[in-house]
């Protein structure tokens, strides 16, 4: 066997119930794990196929020719992975800046003193707001209710600037959260070394307590933007034609939902690998802290 | 440099209704190392936090060669920097490396080149015999280690005073003598020092004074001859009983 990870406790014996496991699982583990994952999709299968409805569902939803004519697009109904790209462009941007906008609300939440007493104020007030209200309504008010100021340089952006702008506010708050959660969790001993050397609060906070906290929250920042991807959905309340709103064009005008499937998976498809990195890092952390544990 | 390298004036510190420091009055002269001993709680931490301006005195006055650092609008971040302090859990910070760790404050705070904070650092990694661990990480050294690398880092400000806060309490025994042999280094090249310890042999051993603290007041204070062998005050003979009794002197 050589799957075991590195540790002191190699050195001393080998490991023998972590043998027996391994064994297992090559043998009578795996035959009892296909069997029952052969039979779970069974059960799943025989509903999904004896439902009264299946026919017109698979006819509805599963069409060959709809789900590649949907992807593609028609004269008059725009591509559903054409409409896909504008969902990355949104939640790329929108990362960008909430990336920064939330470490700045957290920072500021962080501040000690009474002379920047409104400027904590202004940072609670701000994530208490933007968590409560809905994202749509956000988006709502953001989007109809900016451009009926008639400012000049606000109030004459397009439908996608306005639901960028609604989605950075929104969930800068939910991050702004993550990075403070971070940020207590560095012990006040790291401060108080950096301060013994003469660096400044503000060098302390940057070279000593953001590095270490912006490592710890990756994993939950990562969550949360694996919301934010799905979320772009909702900007097409504003009249954007992303790809939710893309298929649903296709399904009205088609009478063929195979166009909503085809949305479905993009969003899936883009979302696994960002899943799949954050359960890498997660391992990554578990495995470093171990290892700090040992030494 | 003329005058005490630090000196204490009458210092008060409370924490709520806890008088913790009562008036303690200290000078130490310069290359002069000083040995603060005493149970748990007497206040031998809570003094070196106030002379690193980490807690802010109540009362008194402190002066670092000259300069009153207690008094009103001191910038903080200077007065540090003449101020070395080491922590009994060494506090390294976990993500960078050792050198990295030494080079931070000169670079930042002293404005050094990255060229000459590393040349200095590689030297004082190589006097305390750290060299080799220059690129690793603190989670990957001993807890001897870590601590060299903690007094190195402080060193690397060349401050004029290193506070030492019970520097060997969280190390393994058999870890203590590397670290200790560290500041007997220290000592012999003349570095002032005011050292926080419950290494009884050591404070004997390194010190030209040692002070006896009990409930924040030095009780009694001189040479560690007189000091460990005829104590005047009956509570530091009482302490020194204790001290024998668990068979750490």
């Amino acid at each position: 066997m050589t799957t075991r990870g590195p540790g002191p406790a190699d050195s001393l014996e080998p490991s023998p119930p972590r043998d027996r496991g391994s064994k297992m699982l090559g043998g009578r583990a795996v035959l009892v794990s296909s069997l029952s994952t052969i039979l779970f999709f069974a059960v799943i299968a025989a509903i999904v196929v004896l439902a009264p409805g299946s026919e017109i569902v698979a006819e509805r939803f599963f069409d060959p020719f709809h789900l590649r004519q949907s992807f593609l697009g028609t004269e008059s109904e725009p591509s559903v992975v054409g409409a896909f790209l504008l969902n990355v462009y949104i939640f790329t941007i929108s990362e960008v800046f909430i990336l920064i906008l939330a470490l700045v609300i957290a920072v500021v939440r962080g501040i000690p003193g009474p002379i920047f007493f409104p400027f904590r104020m202004v940072a609670i007030a701000y994530t208490d707001l933007f968590r409560g209200i809905p994202l749509i309504l956000v988006l709502y008010i953001i989007g109809f209710g900016v451009p009926g100021l008639g400012l000049a340089g606000l109030s004459y952006l397009s439908d996608v600037t306005y639901g960028i702008i609604a989605l950075v506010l929104v969930y800068s708050a939910y991050v702004a959260e993550v990075y403070r959660a971070g940020i207590e969790s560095v012990h006040e001993s790291q401060n108080a070394a950096a301060r013994s050397l003469g660096l400044s609060r503000w060098q302390s906070l940057r070279f000593v307590i953001l590095p270490q906290a912006i490592r710890r929250v990756i994993p939950p920042l990562l969550n949360d933007f694996i919301g934010l991807q799905k979320d772009t959905a909702l900007v097409s309340v504003l009249g954007s034609i992303e790809a939710a709103r893309a298929a649903q064009i296709y399904g009205a005008s088609q009478f063929n939902y195979a166009s909503y499937v085809v949305a479905a998976l993009l969003f899936v498809l883009i979302t696994i690998p960002l899943a799949r990195f954050t359960d890498r890092l997660i391992a990554r952390d578990k495995r470093r802290r171990q290892a700090g544990a040992v030494a | 440099m003329n005058g005490p390298a630090l000196s204490l004036e009458g210092v008060r510190k409370s924490f709520g209704e806890n008088e913790v420091l009562r008036g303690i009055d200290l000078v130490v002269e310069p290359h002069e190392v000083v040995c603060l001993i005493g149970a748990s709680g007497s206040g031998k931490s809570t003094l070196l936090k106030c002379v690193n301006l980490t807690e802010p005195v109540d009362s008194g006055r402190i002066v670092v060669e000259g300069e009153e650092i207690t008094a009103e609008g001191v910038n903080v971040n200077r007065v540090r920097r003449k101020i070395g302090i080491v922590f009994q859990a060494f506090n390294l910070f976990p993500h960078m490396t050792v050198l990295q760790n030494i080079t931070l404050a000169p670079r930042e705070v002293l404005k050094m080149d990255r060229k000459a904070a590393e040349g200095r650092a590689s030297e004082l990694l190589e006097r305390f015999g750290l060299l080799d661990k220059r690129d690793e990480y603190p989670d990957r050294l001993s807890g001897g280690q870590q601590q060299r690398a903690a007094i190195v880092r402080a060193l690397a400000m060349r401050p004029s005073v290193m506070l030492l806060d019970e520097v060997t309490s969280a190390l393994d025994p058999e870890l203590v003598a590397e670290v200790l042999g560290v500041i007997r280094g220290l000592a012999e090249e003349g570095m002032t020092m005011l050292i926080a310890t419950h290494e009884m042999g050591f404070a004997r051993d390194i010190a030209n004074r040692v002070c006896f603290l009990e409930a924040g007041t030095i009780l009694e204070q001189g040479p560690p001859e007189r000091i460990f062998t005829s104590p005047e005050n009956p509570r530091t003979r009482r302490f020194l009983q204790r001290i024998i009794a668990a068979g750490r002197l």
